[in-house]
């Protein structure tokens, strides 16, 4: 089992609604957010391109943050999924610094808090908030392994990019191109 | 300098915020559950609602946690609004409910010591209040002398209470600050409006073509969804906007227009449609009224002409014209929603009209759908009194075109002039911002210091309750029942919104207040009821449910009942016009006077310096009303000004600088805006998000934050056909040095 997320920034409009999604779903805090809206701007006027991408933890499959947390707070759940146990996290931060993609934050209760590709949900067979209140239903999610899951489908169909594959973490997020 | 009669009243002033004020940010988060981690679905009770952030009013469930608390919003799947899905602003409704600024108990403005202040007070001396002072006014003036602005859901018992008080004086700044032009132009062309939510078949068609329209940054959840679909599909969008717009980004065509010049676009558009045949002729000859004369009308209207116009080339000129005609009848120039731009406003709509009735995609499928609702009776009572004037009378002979109540029109008629006649000496405000909703901000004022008394029911301290002589906290949509929704789309449905939970603090749902109001009004007949259940039960056993159902299942779709979605090929249409046709040539406008076919008529530019004000929307917030909101606010708490690099060169502006801007006028924004320099802007104007500068400081997140656009629109163009207020002729200009700073020289 091998979770992934596909995100087709041609037609992601940006709305941020997966962030507020995400932020009711799993209380983050006001001031928090475990996604977020990246627009690239690219050209002069009237020459111009725009890509917009939802973006969150990779879940990498050889993610930087596990191999440097200390107390093994920050491991491989599920499917692949990169969690943190909190009673287990001390906030050294070395994760945070290690993570090629900004994923994580330093939580108020002292603890450092990701996406969690909403576990919670996954294991009722539920999409993560962000997937499921999309308006424009740009987010795939699903398992790699089975070739009809949502995420397989749309990645055979359609061209895709990871963001920085040279750091060589093998990312799960793929943005549809 | 004299004192006002109506001071404008800072709620922060108040004393009321003892308790509230010590209470803790936002900690509801907090208690049971571990931060991070979320409630269980299945242990948590939900209540439907429709969402109140904006008017496509999408339907949903309100889910509590283990302790009661509102946990979150979720779309409901039946409901055709939002398929499922609400929009950010729907997501982030929690945080109007959780607002730690909210009006939290009746005031009344009183003067002590010589000074205006505002008095907390009970409901019952509050109302006490309004209804001594709106009865002496209907016994010195008449009740027609009482005008009601609202634009919200609870804003229907108050047109319910101003009807049997004997005025039909009842207007929404939706009409003729937003969709208003639109309306008339269909109205006029097709015999029928657009209305809301919008009846453009977006799911299924070929081709979109918005023009100043920016779907997706303008959040109306179901256009955006089938905005998404039809990219799935391949349909290709033409976009026509003098800034990249995200709609732009998504664009196979992205016409980079000079503001403006949008009617002369159209024409070339209607020109090359015509004159090349690729019109629907079997269409046009069936339904159509006046084509020979449109014919002629627009023969001289070129590509070619329109280049030097619109600064956008011939060849995309005929281009995208053969991309529509190719598409059609599947296409969809777009009516838009806000387009309350320049004073000819409706003639532009009637240029959209044109060009889709000539392609023929009103009444087909990827055009333009037949819409149907399902209406719920009024609960029983008398007859409403007859009033003896309306806002018309003011000043008769204009506007008869307009199909709602002028907001603007009701602004004027409060300021004495030998023009008019004037009506209005009492407002009832609810639910809208007028000092940020209504251009022209001295003008509101002014009519304000005109009244004899105004009542303001809100659930935030807008800039509009201060001056306000009795303030009435409501509660949030998410703690009160309010009439169903029974807006249009393509099935009829209705959605039941009813209390998650208690009101905060000392507020009262809307249905509430009114209720005691008609008692203390002496209007009891005409609310033979006591509590709103025994309505809504009433109202929906009429139609086949109750409210216990209702309770269940939130929306109920019914059949139609009418005809189909779209026309039957060649079936015989008898149009609502005067002609019974589809009237490309308007005899409704010719009898009042105006062209009845659109012509193009140059508008102001900026002088040398300065730069026309564009505004917008942005997806986490709705006008002014969501700037507070705490979940919203963390999207995105400040606009921007955009700034065309080239412009930001000539200025030695840099990224995130801050400015204040100065309009034509010489009118001064009271807060500074940051800049935002980027290619996506023309270098002939600017453009921030509607809705920031908020001048209340108890509005604590979004006091002083950006920059007011409605401080700076003081050219009103007023559309002549229904009063429409143009407010795109505003130019600015950057001022680099604090202009408010204070000097003493002694």
């Amino acid at each position: 089992m091998r979770y992934a997320m596909a995100i087709d920034t041609k037609k992601c409009v940006g709305c941020s609604d997966c962030v507020v999604a995400c932020q009711t779903e799993n209380n983050v805090p006001i001031g928090y957010c475990r996604d977020w809206i990246v627009e690239v701007t690219d050209g002069t006027y009237p020459q111009l391109e725009l890509e917009i991408r939802s973006e969150r933890c990779n879940h990498c499959e050889n993610s930087p943050c596990v191999r440097c947390c200390p107390t093994g707070a920050s491991h491989y759940s599920d499917g692949g999924i990169v969690l943190v146990t909190e009673d287990m996290c001390i906030g050294c931060g070395a994760c945070i610094a290690s993570c090629p993609y900004d994923a994580r934050y330093p939580h108020p209760d002292g603890h450092v808090d990701k996406c969690t590709f909403c576990i919670h949900r996954v294991q009722k067979g539920q999409n993560p908030a962000c997937v499921e209140v999309c308006p424009t239903k740009c987010l795939y999610f699903g398992d790699l392994d089975d070739p009809n899951s949502d995420v397989s489908n749309i990645l055979k169909k359609r061209k895709y990019k990871t963001l920085i594959p040279e750091a060589g973490t093998k990312p799960q997020l793929y943005f549809l191109i | 300098m004299n004192q006002s009669r109506r001071e404008f009243l800072k709620i922060s002033s108040l004393g009321i915020g003892g308790v509230a004020l010590s209470a803790p940010l936002f900690n509801w988060a907090k208690g049971a559950i571990t931060s991070g981690q979320a409630p269980v679905e299945d242990f948590v009770n939900r209540t439907p609602t429709y969402c109140e952030v904006c008017f496509w009013k999408c339907a949903g469930w309100v889910y509590k946690n283990e302790e009661g608390n509102i946990w979150k919003i979720i779309g409901n799947d039946d409901d055709p609004h939002c398929n499922g899905r609400l929009c950010p602003r729907g997501t982030g409704g929690v945080g109007m409910y959780y607002d730690e600024d909210r009006l939290k108990t009746p005031l009344i403005r009183k003067t002590i010591d010589g000074k205006q202040q505002f008095v907390e007070a009970s409901w019952d001396e509050a109302l006490d209040v309004v209804a001594e002072n709106l009865n002496k006014i209907k016994e010195t003036h008449g009740p027609e002398c009482v005008a009601l602005f609202t634009h919200g859901s609870g804003g229907k018992f108050f047109g319910d209470l101003l009807k049997a008080f004997g005025s039909t004086n009842i207007t929404a700044p939706s009409f003729a600050q937003c969709r208003g032009p639109r309306e008339v132009a269909f109205m006029s062309t097709f015999g029928e409006i657009i209305a809301s939510p919008e009846r453009v078949d977006i799911r299924d068609t070929k081709c979109l073509v918005l023009i100043g329209s920016h779907i997706g940054e303008n959040m109306h959840n179901g256009q955006v969804q089938e905005m998404s679909d039809a990219i799935d599909k391949g349909a290709s969008i033409i976009t026509v906007d003098p800034r990249f717009s995200t709609a732009a980004s998504k664009s196979k065509y992205w016409l980079p227009i000079k503001p403006a010049t949008d009617i002369a676009l159209l024409l070339s558009w209607i020109h090359e449609i015509i004159y090349h045949e690729w019109y629907d002729r079997k269409y046009v000859e069936q339904y159509c009224y006046g084509f020979d004369e449109l014919k002629a009308h627009v023969e001289s209207f070129t590509p070619e002409w329109a280049y030097g116009i619109t600064t956008i080339k011939p060849h995309i000129i005929r281009e995208t014209a053969k991309e529509m005609a190719n598409a059609s009848p599947a296409v969809i120039v777009h009516p838009g929603r806000h387009v309350t731009w320049y004073g000819d406003d409706t003639q532009r709509l009637r240029a959209v009209a044109i060009l889709n009735a000539l392609l023929g995609s009103w009444g087909r499928r990827g055009g333009f759908y037949s819409p149907e609702k399902k209406d719920l009776p009024s609960y029983p009572h008398p007859e409403y009194p007859k009033p003896k004037k309306t806002w018309r009378d003011a000043h008769p002979g204009l506007y008869n075109l307009a199909i709602e109540v002028v907001a603007n029109d009701i602004c004027d008629s409060t300021i004495p002039s030998p023009d008019r006649a004037c009506n209005f000496k009492a407002w009832i405000v609810n639910g809208t911002n007028l000092i940020f909703t209504l251009p022209d901000q001295k003008k509101t004022l002014e009519a304000i210091q005109n009244l004899e008394f105004m009542v303001a029911i809100d659930t935030m301290p807008m800039e509009i309750t201060g001056y306000a002589d009795v303030v009435l906290p409501e509660c949030t949509y998410l703690e009160r029942y309010d009439y169903c929704r029974t807006d249009q789309n393509r099935e009829p449905s209705i959605a039941l919104r009813m209390p998650a939970t208690e009101p905060k603090y000392n507020s009262k749902p809307d249905w509430w207040i009114v209720r005691q109001l008609a008692s203390k009004m002496r209007l009891d007949e005409y609310f033979n009821w006591q509590n709103i259940e025994e309505v809504l039960d009433w109202q929906l056993k009429q139609v086949g449910t109750s409210l216990e159902e209702m309770k269940k299942i939130g929306v109920k779709k019914f059949p139609r009942e009418y005809d189909d979605l779209y026309f039957i090929d060649g079936q015989e249409i008898e149009f609502n016009t005067n002609t019974g046709k589809i009237e490309l040539y308007s005899t409704d406008l010719e009898a009042e006077g105006f062209d009845p076919m659109p012509v193009y008529t140059p508008h102001p530019e900026p002088e040398p310096g300065f730069y026309r004000l564009n505004y917008g929307r942005n997806p986490a917030h709705t006008f002014s009303r969501t700037a507070n909101n705490p979940n919203l606010t963390d999207l995105l708490d400040e606009n921007t000004l955009w700034v065309n690099p080239i412009v930001a060169k000539e200025w030695g502006l840099s990224k995130g600088q801050e400015v204040w801007l100065q309009n034509q006028d010489g009118v001064l924004s009271t807060f500074p805006i940051k800049v935002r320099i980027t290619e996506r802007i023309r270098h002939d104007s600017v453009y921030m998000v509607h809705g920031f500068g908020h001048a209340e400081k108890k509005l604590t997140r979004s006091y002083g934050k950006g920059a007011s656009d409605t401080e700076m629109i003081t050219n009103v163009m007023v559309d002549p056909v229904m009063g429409g207020t143009g407010m795109r002729g505003n130019f600015v200009t950057f001022i680099l040095e604090n202009p408010h700073k204070e000097e003493v020289v002694s």
